[in-house]
């Protein structure tokens, strides 16, 4: 059987998110309670979680969260990273051992930054150096895959229920201001922990649910302007096009949401003249990265959360809000477990994208 | 040495009712009305099987069979083989022939089957959903800019927006008549596509439908000045034709009548010869230099597309046209038609579009400049599925000749360079030309074409997909049938069942 990357595998799936706007830090314990409300629409072979303001020790700092296969490919990879970075703190991720959750890879964290002389002669600035690296990673280095790469952020995840995998992880150890949990129910996977999602690329992490039909014109697309696709996943597409548009175009995260879930022509049509042009110009620029068919995303980043359906809304998403908390989730029961007394609940429209920021200072 | 004819009429006599329909409709006197026996008859030997008389037969008392006079079978030397001999032993003559290639290669379009969504994610119903089928051709830069004010600045240059990803391919003025090339354009007008001029220039009166006229500008230069460069809404160099690619044209002088002298600028009567190559492109720094001299003389708002023919290193050709300022490639296959084109060429040079478009689509993204050039592919797109495939093959626009004329009333009976096109299309005699009623004309090919958009939209919904630009180069959605591991490599799909 192939492994997942050889081959595309489809899954449904359950996302549930959390964010405190003023930045209040808040333990993983919330995100587990809400995320195994919604077992029934993962089926155990995956599941994850991404945490924002964990690290404040180390805020300045790359986190790379790593799998690996063997010590061999632990020390290949160690060597790599060396190479390139300054690593300031390493050690092994913290796990509870539990008897749901077996098989488990070597699972490390650096805490690193570029060497300067390496980041001077590549004559790239710093994230994108350390993006390269990454690929470099997980594309030449057979049994290592950094699955994290982000600032004061990391990346949780494992073959698994994601209540599970939650408790293997100790997630309730970490306190962050924003979390997004992710249970996954692949059609058919042998199951790899670099396949469960989230999935990440520096502080930008993605969870989703559904099924994009454009995976393979988005795919084609991407590749072209040096993103690998290694996983196959439609996850996996989605935080590249997020990362490209964002980080490498400099579109807004409104932007992105009117590229990736653009609004029909006949829409565009009826918008006044100044609206209309932008509009007309993001679907003509940027026609390749539209995204179609049914997904619900949600799109940690460096300050936010953007949540996202696709133009039709073929998936469920819900919006809470309860003082400086919103909570997003692909069921309302998910929400109300953790928190019953909304001020405000609502579903997002197909397209309309759902914007969180941090109130300033409060990112690190 | 005469040669038995291919084709028969048959008459019924049974239902003929000698109303001289098919002696009057037919331009290569193949019936004949005896009044003395009262009775009609035909000449196998002038019949081209155009259909005509069949079509029109109020009885349907005609029939063109197949003959069945055959020489002694041999799989090696056919009965075509052998007639051909026998032609050029008689006249010592270059082979002539119209349309397309008509020979046994394989046709990929048919060997490639597509996807539909079953319970992981749903299809679309076109009937209840908004479904999207309209593109845009240009070149795109590489990056968005913001204007001082914060806000993203429209840093494209100029692109043609099309309702659908279709348009209708180069055939001039000329080689095709008046009220034909009067449908195309009305047709295009009302679709919201584009038609082409081909390279005999522009009759004055269809200047009005400039906003959905493509101008060409071939090796000949007919018809070429500063007012038709202005006068359409892009501008096409052909470098090559898929039914010739390497060889020019040649219009004979008894087309270069009327106002067809005037509109390509030569002398009524003469042979309208286009060389071979352009006499000032003989490598691809002159081309840039072409593509920049009709953007100055357009002051850079029209896209310019380099139409070339699908040869064996067309990637490496594409490659370097998308990087010489062209905004779109135009890629023509060895099933395009053509007017006229000696046999041997048009049955034997180019390679198939599938395979040129999946290649060009691959190596322009390998080099990282697919978004430098929009790709259009012709040369036998003969229904909607095909452009489907087409489009997910990486395409992103089709080129509809030989398919328009059949809307037209084209019989492909492969004999449009004797000039006495039955239907009215590939003629220049007055009698026959009026056959073609451009307000009839032109409904068809709307018909045609809003048929196959509607086709589109249904095999996109069962796909999931609710815009044409998540079908192009989505090649997940196509696998090959009993196609080898090359083939499946080259068009970079899998195979059925993998």
């Amino acid at each position: 059987m192939l492994k997942e990357g050889q081959v595309r595998i489809p899954s449904g799936c359950a996302v549930s998110g959390m964010i405190n706007k003023a930045g209040k830090r808040m333990s993983g314990e919330d995100i587990i309670k809400s995320i195994a409300v919604m077992h029934d629409r993962s089926n155990g072979l995956g599941g994850g979680f991404a945490a924002y303001g964990i690290y404040p020790e180390y805020s300045d700092y790359y986190a790379f969260h790593v799998f690996y296969d063997s010590i061999t490919a632990k020390r290949e990879c160690e060597e790599f990273i060396e190479r390139h970075f300054d690593i300031i703190n390493l050690s092994k991720i913290p796990t509870r051992k539990i008897k749901e959750v077996t098989d488990e890879p070597l699972i490390w964290r650096y805490f690193v930054t570029p060497l300067p002389t390496k980041l001077a002669d590549s004559q790239l600035d710093e994230r994108e150096f350390t993006a390269k690296c990454v690929f470099r990673v997980n594309t030449r280095i057979d049994g290592a895959y950094v699955f994290s790469s982000g600032k004061n952020m990391g990346v949780f995840k494992a073959v698994g229920f994601p209540e599970d995998v939650g408790r293997f992880y100790r997630l309730e150890d970490y306190e962050g201001w924003c979390f997004t949990a992710h249970g996954r129910y692949p059609t058919n996977t042998p199951g790899w922990w670099g396949g469960a999602h989230p999935f990440a690329l520096l502080d930008y992490s993605v969870v989703h649910n559904g099924e994009i039909s454009s995976y393979d014109a988005n795919r084609r697309s991407i590749e072209m302007f040096g993103y690998k696709c290694t996983l196959q996943t439609d996850t996996e597409v989605i935080t590249y096009i997020i990362d490209y548009l964002h980080r490498k175009q400099g579109l807004t995260f409104e932007e992105i949401a009117s590229v990736v879930a653009a609004p029909f022509w006949q829409t565009i049509k009826r918008m006044p003249q100044e609206d209309r042009e932008t509009h007309e110009y993001l679907r003509t620029m940027f026609a390749e990265q539209l995204i179609t068919g049914p997904f619900s995303i949600m799109v940690g980043f460096e300050g936010g959360l953007m949540a996202l359906n696709d133009r039709l809304k073929l998936r469920s998403m819900v919006v809470g809000e309860k003082d400086d908390m919103v909570y997003i989730s692909s069921e309302e029961a998910a929400i109300r477990i953790i928190q019953p007394n909304l001020d405000k609940v609502w579903a997002p429209k197909g397209g309309q994208p759902v914007i969180v920021r941090l109130e300033r200072g409060h990112w690190r | 040495m005469k040669i038995y004819p291919e084709y028969e009429i048959m008459r019924n006599y049974d239902k003929c009712i000698n109303c001289r329909a098919c002696e009057n409709q037919c331009a290569n006197e193949a019936h004949e009305f005896l009044a003395d026996a009262n009775k009609l008859v035909c000449d196998d030997t002038k019949c081209v099987n155009c259909h005509r008389c069949s079509a029109l037969c109020p009885t349907r008392a005609i029939k063109i069979v197949k003959s069945g006079n055959t020489y002694k079978e041999n799989t090696n030397w056919s009965n075509k083989t052998l007639n051909e001999i026998y032609k050029q032993a008689e006249s010592g003559g270059v082979l002539l022939s119209g349309m397309g290639n008509p020979e046994n290669f394989p046709v990929y379009f048919d060997k490639i089957l597509l996807n539909a969504s079953q319970v992981t994610n749903p299809s679309i119903d076109p009937l209840r959903e908004p479904m999207e089928s309209k593109i845009h051709l240009g070149a795109r830069p590489k990056k968005a800019e913001r204007g001082a004010d914060g806000k993203i600045k429209n840093n494209l240059t100029p692109q043609l927006s099309l309702s659908m990803p279709v348009m209708f391919s180069a055939m001039s003025y000329g080689s095709i008549s008046y009220n034909a090339h009067e449908s195309l354009a009305r047709a295009s007008a009302e679709l919201g596509i584009l038609y082409n001029t081909g390279e005999g220039g522009l009759h004055e009166d269809f200047y009005k439908y400039g906003e959905n006229t493509i101008v060409q500008v071939a090796s000949g230069r007919f018809g070429v000045h500063k007012t038709y460069l202005n006068s359409g809404a892009a501008i096409e160099i052909k470098m090559g034709q898929g039914a010739k690619p390497g060889i020019g044209g040649h219009l004979p002088g008894t087309k270069i009548v009327g106002d067809i002298s005037a509109t390509r600028m030569i002398p009524e009567g003469t042979d309208a010869i286009s060389p071979a190559p352009h006499h000032d492109i003989y490598s691809i720094e002159d081309l840039r230099q072409l593509i920049y001299s009709l953007k100055e003389v357009t002051d850079y708002t029209k896209p310019v597309i380099v139409k070339i023919a699908a040869v064996h290193n067309v990637a490496a050709i594409a490659s370097g046209i998308a990087r010489s300022g062209a905004d779109i490639i135009a890629i023509d296959g060895f099933r395009g038609g053509t007017g006229a084109a000696p046999t041997r060429i048009r049955d034997n040079v180019g390679i198939p579009i599938e395979l040129a478009l999946a290649c060009v689509d691959q190596r322009l993204r390998d080099e990282g400049i697919r978004n430098n050039v929009s790709v259009v592919v012709g040369g036998s797109i003969r229904s909607s599925s095909d452009v489907v495939k087409a489009v997910a093959l990486g395409a992103d626009c089709c080129y509809i000749g030989s398919g328009a004329l059949a809307a037209l009333g084209c019989h492909l009976c492969r004999t449009c360079h004797h000039g006495k096109c039955n239907w009215g299309i590939a003629t220049q005699i007055p009698e026959l030309t009026k056959r073609l009623n451009p307000e009839l004309g032109h409904k068809r090919l709307v018909n045609l074409m809003n048929a196959w958009k509607h086709e589109i939209t249904e095999m996109m919904g069962g796909m999931g997909i609710n815009s044409i630009e998540s079908l192009k180069g989505n090649r997940l959605m196509l696998r090959g049938v009993g196609l080898n591991e090359k083939e499946l490599g080259i068009l970079g799909i899998k195979h059925a069942g993998e």
